[in-house]
């Protein structure tokens, strides 16, 4: 299995959905080999065998490099535009781009290569050279396993590698596409031109929710029928809801996410405009940071209503929890939301959400309240109902406590066993 | 021997659908309902189903002279409604009421869940409903059927009490246990009332099987029904096929054949010639009672639980309903029309239906009949419109206080200065006896949850 993080050391939500995975797939009996680009060693090796990929030097003892690249030709360290050349020019072009491949790879040959497994702007970069290592350590263990599962575009290259070198059946795991990270006109075309080649090489997509599954299908143009839905789950082993001493008597209405066009935080801070036009005795606030934070503050000002409306930056480990249990009610107005987890944390913090039914996560929650992100209308007289209405809040918190304590990682591990025996032949 | 007999009755309401209500609309706009849905799908259903439904059953009464009959509830809601968006049907009705072969029932004027709050409220309601049947009909109705045929031996006892000879009720199995529904029972509290079953094996197979096609006797035809209502009889006297009339021509619709089935099958069963229509009161006259029957919990038509789980089995519908119940004091007080027309509307049990959460069980009928997508949604457009009607009632109530303070201060000066002081009595006494105050709301409330 590729994957890009592994808790403790996470940067989203991607790293906790594959310890899931892993530990759901190690109860059901299914064992793990779990290669990240840059291991800590401090990772729960319990449930799975975690294989730093920078500690594996690149390796072609297996086969010589020329026949490595031959199978791993797609991939290209850096970008190469070339444009308007002729044939005989892109042949000699696509030859001294060999060479100088060839050579790169020499300089490579026998050496590791030390990710930083971040988010950082040589990304591609780390992507292809993870890709190579990839490859390498699928041929080292060769024997070890049945199954490739790689989790989202950043692993994709390293999967299909692995696949070409071993003939070993592939999954890619979607948990995000490019449409869902920056708005339908806003797509990074290198993003979706990987994630694209990972889908059509794969034998079977796994995708987060229906509405991803759909993305998958209609905008990446892959046949229904190798698309499945498996919607995440949670983990809630070992976590106490913690309880807090309020400083204000208000009730708290919270946001808490990236404060990015994705999570449509401008529709939260209408409809909190609208709530606080017809009562008092409640407080709004957004927790995290992101790329629209500034324009949000100001937004917040410009509607007059920043004395009830609170910023907190970005959260850590306790504090998030802390603030779920200040909260009275938790909301994500996502404009498009592959799964979306928060919620369901919210919701075991007994906190009552109200979650965009463009969210995948609206696809397993009976009990959350749905609206459109764009009907803040909607949204406001959802906060004020459960502002309002004790018995709908109180109806609302312990059923959907009752209904998130259901979504296991066991039972999402079982179906994705279940897609493993069908693409082993 | 004596002819077997069929009792066909057939339920007619339309809710009184309320419209989207914000928060930002309480306190500001009191007009609550969604006059353009109910004028649009009570039109629709008039044509679909009660204008074509009406001039068969008209056709099928004169055409055997007399020995088809059925039995008709209309509630005060659907009423209201007939008058507003489709007078005609109010017509086709009185032909019908006119050809003395079709009864009609009383029940809770709002189609309300009164009987489970508020007997003051349920007695109210029965009259207003009895007062409206003779005025648009000129009939006095004699059977009674509560709302969603809601019954139990303290709801049988009140009805008694108001003059009815009989009442409808369901077959529920959990408390028939080997008893038959096809026979006349009596309620051991009021032995004088008969209680009818409704036979729901039967009558299911036409109000949800009918246009069925993968129910294996799929299609349903005249003679293999009357067959199954002749082995059900063959141990009783009565079957009671009751039913929304809307199966007519809507919940089934014309293209299933249910209207052919409908022509043709009193003529299958009077040329068979072994049993015959009845209406319920001809029943209660022609049949005696074989047993009495015990219901000391509440039972209903609805779900697979037939109890009253559909309207109050979670606690934002208990809550609703007790916030709503919880306004008869001060109403009866105020005793404004005005007031008293939306609470008869808010109370219409529709509005608690769409709040229940049974989402798998029985979710595909609750989705049929219900304008909201979740529980969530019905619950919050109902309380923000609760919210208006407690501040109105509320105003209501200061106003009054205010002015009776004044008129106590004139009294009084009245009083001192000569006498008079006997005629400005304080109105909240001289209106309260006009609709006794006694809110058990909250108590059925409780009693329902167990």
């Amino acid at each position: 299995m590729f994957g890009w993080e592994f808790p403790p050391h996470i940067a989203g939500g991607l790293g906790t959905a594959c310890y899931g995975i892993v530990k759901g797939l190690a109860a059901n009996g299914v064992k793990t080999l779990f290669v990240m680009p840059s291991a800590f060693g401090d990772e729960d090796s319990s449930v799975a065998d975690i294989i730093n990929a920078s500690d594996v030097a690149v390796d072609t003892s297996v086969c010589d490099i020329n026949e490595f690249l031959d199978k791993v030709s797609f991939i290209r360290i850096g970008t190469n535009m070339i444009p308007y050349v002729s044939s005989d020019e892109f042949r000699e072009l696509a030859e001294l781009e060999k060479k100088r491949q060839v050579k790169d790879f020499s300089i490579r040959y026998g050496q590791k290569y030390k990710f930083s497994g971040k988010y950082t702007s040589n990304l591609m970069e780390e992507v292809a050279r993870y890709a190579m290592v990839g490859g390498t350590i699928a041929m080292q263990h060769k024997d070890e396993f049945d199954v490739i599962h790689a989790h989202d575009w950043l692993t994709y290259l390293a999967g299909i590698a692995a696949r070409k070198l071993t003939g070993k059946p592939l999954i890619v795991h979607v948990h995000a596409t490019s449409f869902d990270r920056g708005g339908s006109d806003n797509v990074d075309t290198r993003v979706y031109d990987i994630e694209k080649m990972g889908m059509e090489a794969a034998d079977k997509v796994v995708a987060v929710s229906d509405l991803t599954r759909n993305i998958v299908i209609n905008r990446y143009g892959i046949s229904p029928d190798k698309v499945i839905t498996v919607h995440n789950a949670v983990d809630f082993s070992g976590r106490e809801n913690l309880k807090v001493e309020r400083g204000v008597k208000d009730k708290i209405v919270t946001f808490l996410g990236r404060i990015t066009f994705q999570k449509g935080p401008e529709y939260f801070i209408e409809a909190a405009a609208k709530v606080l036009k017809r009562t008092e005795n409640v407080r709004f606030v957004m927790a995290g940071s992101g790329d629209m934070m500034s324009r949000c503050i100001r937004h917040v000002a410009k509607l007059g209503i920043s004395d009830r409306f609170h910023f907190t930056g970005f959260l850590r480990g306790q504090e998030v929890g802390k603030m779920f249990a200040l909260s009275d009610v938790y909301i994500m107005p996502s404009v498009s939301e592959p799964f979306g987890i928060s919620p369901l944390e919210a919701m075991r913090s007994n906190v009552p959400s109200i979650i965009s039914r463009q969210s995948g996560a609206a696809e397993v929650l009976s009990y959350a309240f749905k609206v459109d992100f764009w009907d803040v209308d909607a949204m406001a007289d959802a906060i004020y109902a459960l502002l309002t209405y004790p018995s709908l809040s109180r109806f609302a918190s312990v059923h959907g406590y009752e209904e998130v304590d259901t979504l296991k990682w066991n039972n999402a591990a079982y179906k994705l066993k279940r897609i493993y025996e069908s693409v082993i032949k | 021997m004596m002819k077997k007999s069929i009792c066909l009755y057939f339920q007619v309401h339309q809710p009184t659908r309320l419209r989207l209500y914000r928060f930002f609309d309480i306190g500001k706009d009191s007009h609550y309902y969604d006059d353009f849905a109910n004028r649009t799908i009570m039109r629709r259903v008039a044509q679909k189903c009660y204008l074509p439904m009406n001039a068969l059953l008209l056709d099928i009464i004169k055409r055997h002279k007399g020995e088809f009959k059925v039995a008709f509830s209309i509630s005060g809601s659907a009423l209201e409604q007939f008058d507003r968006y489709a007078p005609e049907v109010i017509d086709s009705f009185r032909k019908l009421a006119d050809t003395g072969s079709v009864e009609f029932l009383c029940e809770t004027y709002y189609h309300s869940l009164a009987s489970l709050a508020s007997p003051a409220e349920f007695k109210h309601q029965v009259l207003k409903h009895r007062d409206a049947m003779k005025q648009y009909f000129g009939v006095m109705p004699k059977v009674f059927r509560n709302t969603e045929l809601i019954y139990s031996n303290e709801i049988g006892g009140e009805v008694y009490d108001l003059g009815f000879k009989a009442m409808l009720t369901e077959g529920a199995k959990h408390i028939l246990g080997w008893k038959s529904p096809d026979f006349i029972y009596y309620d051991p509290a009021q032995p004088k009332l008969n209680i009818l079953l409704r036979n729901y094996s039967l009558s299911d197979d036409i109000a949800f099987r009918f246009s069925d096609k993968t129910w294996p006797d799929w299609p349903l035809t005249g003679e293999k029904y009357l067959s199954w209502i002749k082995s059900a009889v063959s141990k009783g006297d009565i079957v009671n096929l009751f039913m929304d009339y809307e199966t007519f021509g809507e919940h089934q619709n014309a293209a299933s054949g249910i209207f052919d089935f409908m022509r043709y099958f009193p003529e299958v069963v009077l040329k068979d010639g072994l049993m015959e229509f009845v209406t319920p009161s001809q029943a209660v006259r022609k049949l005696k009672p074989v047993d009495l029957l015990d219901v000391p919990q509440t039972i209903s038509w609805a779900d697979e639980e037939r109890d009253v789980t559909a309207w109050l089995g979670n606690e934002l519908q208990q809550d609703a309903f007790s916030k709503l119940y919880g306004l008869m004091e001060k109403l009866s007080i105020i005793n404004d029309p005005v007031l008293w027309s939306d609470f008869g509307h808010l109370q219409e049990s529709d509005h608690f239906y769409y709040m229940c959460t049974k989402f798998f069980s029985d979710g595909e009928v609750h989705k049929y009949f219900n304008p909201y997508d979740t529980p969530y949604e019905a619950f919050i457009n109902y309380m923000n419109v609760l919210s208006d009607f407690i501040i109105r009632t509320d105003a209501a109530y200061s106003d009054l206080d205010a002015k009776f303070v004044s008129d106590k201060k004139d009294a009084a000066k009245a009083t001192s200065s000569g006498r008079v002081a006997e005629k400005k009595k304080k109105p909240a006494v001289k209106k309260s006896t006009v609709r006794p105050v006694k809110t058990t709301a909250s108590k059925a409330v409780k009693t329902k949850k167990k």
